[in-house]
């Protein structure tokens, strides 16, 4: 399952990143690592943006760069 | 003691919104300064001051989430603590969200140096239920860490006195612990170095960590040398290990993931996490602002105040700064006597850097506006909100605010676009904050709307304008998206940071400092060229005829005649000035656009500033030099002047052509250089012209 297919207040594991390096290190400073577990905020009006929320750090990001992060629920 | 005192230099570096800009601010005293701006720190900050016989110099590096090429901000950070000369690393970290933090300290370890660590914002981590042993922390990173409160100024002296010690060791111990299987690897080929009897500036195991991180200067190092046949193997057989142990074969991959352990690992040792929190206060405040369908109404109410605001209450100042400048102009005209540098002084110098001040308490107010947003942590969330629709143009969620700004005045809203992280999407809103037009070119539709359309049109024409502006704006930057600024979309991933009051002192800093840097301006660039604009316009001096004038002037009696006659003087004294000259060298270039020299002159002054377009019209048109755009005798004259489609054409011009100097050379500084101001140049010119052009056929054929 990819992060943006999720619904607000369900809760995921990070299982895989397919993004290029330097979103990667981005996502990964963040605290957006392989075995992260997530909590979804909520979406803008179109779900063109979402909100996540990682040990405390409250994400925002398109769904275009969510798709690239496989999830568990 | 007279010996020389030693000075310790420090880099502050730090995630961003840990509290480094106030933790440096409660450090020294009240004198020293941090030349900051929240938020949009580009620049790194030098602070000085003495304290227990050290001198102490700290650089503020930018807020970086990790060394990483990622943002401006974090290139300047990975680039100053990679290339300059430091004894030691301040390490500022946010201790209620300590393990995010922490990666970032790993990275800082990982470059081996002496690091001392400041857990900050201490006291809100006690009321969150976040406890840290500091002592077993330091153990693990072997580092000195020390809990502060830059809020509550506590911690400080024990920070002091952890640098000075930390200074002064000897030693400086690699201490970053990996994982076994990575550490066992690492030993392999500093036992290796170790034998070979290596001589490095850094320990072992660091040149050791470099050689598995692929570092390109490293193996330069060693590419040359003998050992390279022996040591290649080694490396090698590291490498195969770690991607098996792995099940991966991008190093970035497993080095983020030994960071990530690092950090979770000390947590877990050192952290203790007293309460689960049932709902933040910032969680309600976003329950509120970041809803998905009240979030965006409730945004643009607070941005209507502010511009409400900017508006109503900085015209108060205005009018005594206006007043202000128009005694200084007469005091100045008296004193000195009708002489040539009485009018460079006062019609040139004193007149335009006035024109350029009066908007100072705009800008104020705006900016003042603007610093709240971005250091309560608002910010963000505008650029959650708005993402999804400017990211159709292009544009990023953080435009926004310089865009709006745009509609005040140019020269803050270039400014405010160092908000964006992105160098590509920062030019791209720079390119485009142009098209929204500033209030400085309002006289101007006024006077064309008025004098061409009806009264009851006038309004909805005004509004149209405004908004076919706008939209002009944001289609052109999707144009540039497509053509110039093309590639991958940047993505958009941001930090939504906790809800905080910022203090009274950060604000007043961050505002005072961008009103210092306009005054600046005004007094260097705007004084340049308001003195370069009354000498084009003055000269070269037409004596012979305003003699002649003069001796017509003195045979009339009738009040109109000498009005009359005053005017043509003026009239042939600019058409003659080199400003004149210059006008009918360019009436071909805008007679396609129906316009005669004296519309080409009035555009081509208004690149001095918006507001002289109206004043110069007023000259050339012949009715001297005290107009306005309410002047209903300008109005007739250009309405008796003027074609309508020539006139839709002028105001299509206006709308989109270069921003004033002072903007200009604004954009030039935050674009990065003037092969940028050559770029807006041609940009806008070619697409005013090019729009004005069908506007003027269009409105001709209707017609």
């Amino acid at each position: 399952m990819k992060l943006n297919e999720l619904k607000k207040g369900q809760l995921a594991t990070v299982s895989e990143i397919n993004a290029n390096r330097e979103l990667k290190n981005r996502f990964n400073s963040f605290g957006l690592v392989k075995g992260a577990i997530i909590s979804i905020d909520g979406h803008s009006l179109a779900k063109k943006t979402m909100e996540i929320c990682i040990n405390k750090t409250h994400i925002a990001l398109r769904a275009s760069e969510a798709e690239k992060i496989e999830v568990t629920v | 003691m007279s010996t020389k005192t030693e000075t310790i230099k420090i880099a502050l570096v730090g995630q961003p919104n840990v509290g480094k800009s106030a933790l440096i601010n409660s450090v020294g005293n009240a004198r020293l300064k941090v030349g900051n701006f929240s938020g949009v720190t580009v620049r790194k900050e030098i602070v000085r001051f003495n304290r227990d016989g050290y001198d102490f110099e700290i650089t503020d590096l930018p807020g970086s989430y990790s060394l990483t090429d990622y943002t401006i901000e974090e290139r300047v950070t990975k680039k100053y603590l990679d290339d300059s000369e430091y004894d030691l690393i301040l390490n500022v970290v946010d201790s209620t969200n300590i393990e995010r933090n922490l990666y970032l300290t790993t990275e800082l370890l990982a470059l081996n140096k002496k690091i001392v660590v400041a857990l900050n914002m201490t006291d809100e981590a006690v009321k969150e239920g976040v406890d840290i042993d500091e002592v077993q922390l330091g153990k693990i990173l072997g580092v000195n860490c020390v809990k502060t409160s830059a809020v509550q100024k506590t911690g400080i002296d024990d920070v002091i006195q952890a640098i000075i010690k930390t200074y002064n060791l000897r030693e400086n111990r690699f201490h970053l612990q990996f994982s076994e299987v990575f550490e066992e690897e690492i030993t392999h080929i500093v036992s290796f170095l170790e034998e070979k009897k290596i001589k490095c500036k850094i320990s072992l195991k660091a040149l050791a960590i470099k050689l598995l991180r692929e570092d390109k200067e490293t193996y330069l190092r060693f590419h040359e040398e003998p050992i390279w046949t022996e040591l290649q193997p080694i490396v090698n057989k590291a490498y195969q290990h770690l991607y098996l142990h792995y099940d991966t074969k991008d190093l970035d991959d497993i080095f983020n993931d030994e960071k990530s352990a690092v950090a979770k690992g000390a947590v877990v040792e050192t952290v203790h996490f007293d309460k689960e929190v049932k709902q933040s206060l910032t969680d309600k405040i976003d329950n509120l602002l970041m809803h998905q369908f009240i979030g965006l109404p409730i945004f643009l109410f607070l941005m209507w105040g502010l511009f409400q605001l900017t508006f109503e209450v900085g015209s108060i100042p205005m009018d005594w700064i206006d007043a202000f400048f128009a005694s200084l102009i007469d005091g100045t005209k008296s004193y000195l006597g009708d002489t040539e540098l009485a009018s460079v002084i006062s019609d040139g110098a004193i007149a335009g850097v006035g024109a350029v001040v009066l908007f100072l308490p705009n800008i104020v107010i705006l900016f003042l506006g603007i610093a709240l947003l971005e250091t309560t942590g608002y910010m963000s969330r505008v650029a959650f909100l708005l993402d999804g629709f400017f990211h159709k143009f292009g544009l990023h969620g953080k435009s926004f605010i310089p865009l709006v700004s745009g509609f005040g005045c140019s020269v803050p809203a270039y400014m405010a676009a160092r908000t964006l992280k992105n160098d590509r999407d920062r030019l791209l809103t720079l390119f485009i904050i142009g098209f929204m037009s500033c209030g400085a070119r309002l006289p101007i539709y006024v006077l064309f709307v008025g004098a061409l359309f009806t009264e009851e049109q006038a309004g909805n024409i005004l509004f149209l304008i405004y908004i076919s502006g706008a939209l002009i704006g944001v289609l052109a930057a999707k144009v540039l998206k497509i053509t110039v600024f093309k590639g991958d979309d940047e993505p958009f991933v941001m930090e939504m940071p906790k809800y905080r009051l910022p203090s009274f002192k950060l604000i007043w800093h961050t505002v005072s400092a961008q009103a210092m840097m306009y005054l600046r301006k005004a007094g260097t660039y705007i004084l340049l060229a308001s003195v370069l604009i009354w000498f084009a316009s003055n000269y070269p001096k037409q004596i012979e005829m305003e003699q002649e004038f003069q001796v017509k002037i003195e045979q009339t009696q009738n009040e109109e005649t000498i009005n009359a006659l005053t005017n043509e003087l003026a009239l042939y004294k600019l058409e003659n000035s080199y400003l004149g000259i210059i006008g009918h060298a360019s009436e071909p270039f805008f007679a396609p656009l129906g316009y005669d020299w004296r519309m080409a002159i009035a555009l081509e002054t208004g690149l001095a500033a918006k507001e002289v377009v109206v004043a110069t019209l007023g000259v050339l048109y012949g009715l001297g030099e005290e107009h306005d755009e309410e002047s209903s005798g300008l109005i007739e004259k250009i309405r008796a002047n003027i074609s309508l489609p020539a006139g839709i054409s002028f105001i299509v011009f206006v709308m989109i052509y270069l921003p004033c100097l002072a903007a200009s050379m604004v954009f030039m500084r935050e674009a990065g250089g003037w092969k940028y101001l050559g770029y807006l140049f041609v940009f806008t010119t070619a697409t005013a012209w090019s729009l004005s052009f069908v506007a003027f056929n269009v409105a001709q054929v209707l017609t």
